[in-house]
């Protein structure tokens, strides 16, 4: 078994599946709230990864952070290092890749939470912060647990955005899922054999888990 | 009427009790979540899976013709250098080319041409003067041995009907891809054999689809025929030389090299008469034959 590999896909997992957390609850929180306007736009860019392929994120990202544009520029001279074929790229990849992953079931978690009960709270004198992690949170844990599973389960998925902008480095950016498309190119099938059969597990204990978590009733 | 509902508030005063152990676990698991990032740092983790040892470490990108070859070689070079890690990456020369533009993190690049290594050395992206000449390869035309297709006949059977699918790498980003096109063009069936064709990303791609069956025939490196994966599952013709430009190695070491020391000594064990011996026995002919 490639531990190795199996290592760096669960930090590139847990790092992204963290990230979307912090910065997409905020996000699905505002996307949920009553209203259209601007929403609908910033909806549909963020559920576009699910409908684009991920050799336009992965050209775009490889535009974007090369040395010789912009961003790439101002990351390099802030962080003395770049962003293609580094572990920081993938991770910031996988985010953007898995970012409709975590954002949708977030926003349909918190929009399913009745606004009547966040205004009672308000109305009650709770601060909007202590209200979200009072009223809000407990009512939609489970979409966002669910959210979460999902983020991560992808994430350990993710293939082409990874291959592209990761470059297949051993340790770095060779992913499981590189590492099989590489053992299969070398003609190993008993090794890719065995990080697939590895991969299948995990994706059925996790969706059972998801739909453990989906199932079991609600109060 | 719609502020003013009696039920709703009951809801509200009941939710958290309701909801304890939910919340509960909710918290456990921001924390949990928190912890797993700050942990392994993120920036971090490159460097811990790395691991933090002392030993020198080259980094080459290989085109992927070279797969068993070079690990071959790698294994004789670590015999002589204990203290030396090389971290190998196979892939298409032209792939490897376009990530160098963008100073992807390799100390020295094997190509299977010497076209690649040249522009970079013209783009600036590799060290002037660097550049070497080390194998001259090969093209055969590869069935797998249990399939009804007699490829030692040459090139004649390509046309057969019952040759469906012919995988040759990408000539975009492959050199054993463009030889392959080049030999088809210059015995004259490639108008006949053109509908039939399949790419692979690589020749070691190109390769697997024929190895597979999904393609009947392919046109392949004759040291991935001959490598141990592949030498008793198929028969082979090899393409004559003159069929098409020779598919010249050669491997230039990159600017930010970590150690250039060591890219060098490699570059020069690459060169030698043990390396020679084994790049031979994979059907090359080494630098300096």
């Amino acid at each position: 078994m490639d531990w190795t590999a199996i290592r760096l896909t669960f930090a590139v997992s847990v790092c992204t599946t963290a990230i979307l957390f912090v910065i997409g609850l905020p996000l699905a929180s505002w996307l949920a709230r009553p209203g259209r306007g601007w929403r609908v736009i910033v909806e549909a860019i963020v559920a576009l990864p699910l409908v684009l392929p991920p050799t336009v994120l992965g050209f775009y990202f490889l535009c974007a952070t090369g040395p010789h544009s912009l961003l790439g520029n101002g990351y390099e001279k802030l962080f003395k290092s770049r962003l293609p074929f580094t572990f920081q790229g993938i991770v910031l990849a996988s985010v953007l890749y898995n970012l409709p992953f975590a954002v949708r079931p977030f926003t349909a978690a918190l929009a399913a939470v009745d606004h009547k009960l966040v205004e009672a709270s308000w109305c009650l004198g709770t601060s909007r912060l202590a209200t979200f992690r009072r009223v809000t949170l407990p009512l939609a844990w489970k979409g966002i647990l669910a959210g979460l599973v999902l983020t991560f389960a992808h994430a350990v998925g993710e293939f082409g955005v990874v291959l592209m902008v990761g470059g297949n480095i051993p340790g770095v950016t060779r992913t499981l899922s590189v590492a099989i498309y590489d053992d299969v190119q070398a003609l190993d099938y008993t090794s890719a054999g065995r990080s697939s059969l590895f991969l299948v597990a995990f994706a059925f204990a996790i969706l059972s888990l998801l739909h453990v978590l989906q199932r079991r009733a609600p109060r | 009427m719609k502020r003013a509902q009696t039920s709703r508030p009951k809801v509200t005063v009941a939710a958290p009790a309701e909801n304890e152990a939910a919340r509960a676990a909710f918290s456990r698991l921001i924390v949990i979540v928190c912890l797993a990032a700050a942990l392994p740092g993120c920036g971090d983790a490159p460097r811990s899976l790395e691991g933090r040892q002392t030993a020198r470490r080259l980094r080459i990108a290989a085109a992927s013709d070279l797969k068993f070859a070079l690990a071959d070689v790698v294994v004789a070079f670590e015999k002589q250098h204990p203290d030396v890690q090389l971290k190998m990456t196979y892939g298409s020369s032209g792939t490897f080319f376009s990530q160098l533009s963008y100073e992807a993190p390799f100390d020295l690049f094997l190509s299977a041409d010497m076209t690649y290594p040249q522009k970079l050395i013209e783009q600036g992206h590799a060290v002037a003067g660097s550049d070497f000449e080390y194998a001259i390869g090969h093209i055969v035309i590869w069935a797998a041995k249990d399939w009804p297709i007699d490829v030692e006949q040459g090139f004649e059977i390509l046309r057969d009907d019952a040759v469906l699918k012919i995988a040759v790498a990408n000539p975009q980003t492959a050199p054993y891809g463009r030889a392959a096109i080049a030999a088809l063009k210059s015995v004259g069936i490639y108008d006949a054999v053109e509908s039939k064709l399949v790419y692979g990303e690589s020749i070691a791609q190109t390769v697997q689809m024929a190895e597979s069956g999904a393609a009947d025939v392919g046109i392949v490196a004759l040291s991935l025929a001959l490598s141990p994966a592949l030498q008793d599952k198929g028969r082979y013709y090899q393409i004559p030389d003159d069929a098409h430009p020779p598919i010249v190695q050669g491997g230039v070491v990159l600017r930010w090299a970590e150690d250039a020391a060591l890219a060098g000594e490699f570059r020069d064990f690459l060169l030698s008469a043990d390396a020679a011996a084994i790049l031979k026995r994979f059907g090359f002919v080494p630098a300096g034959e």
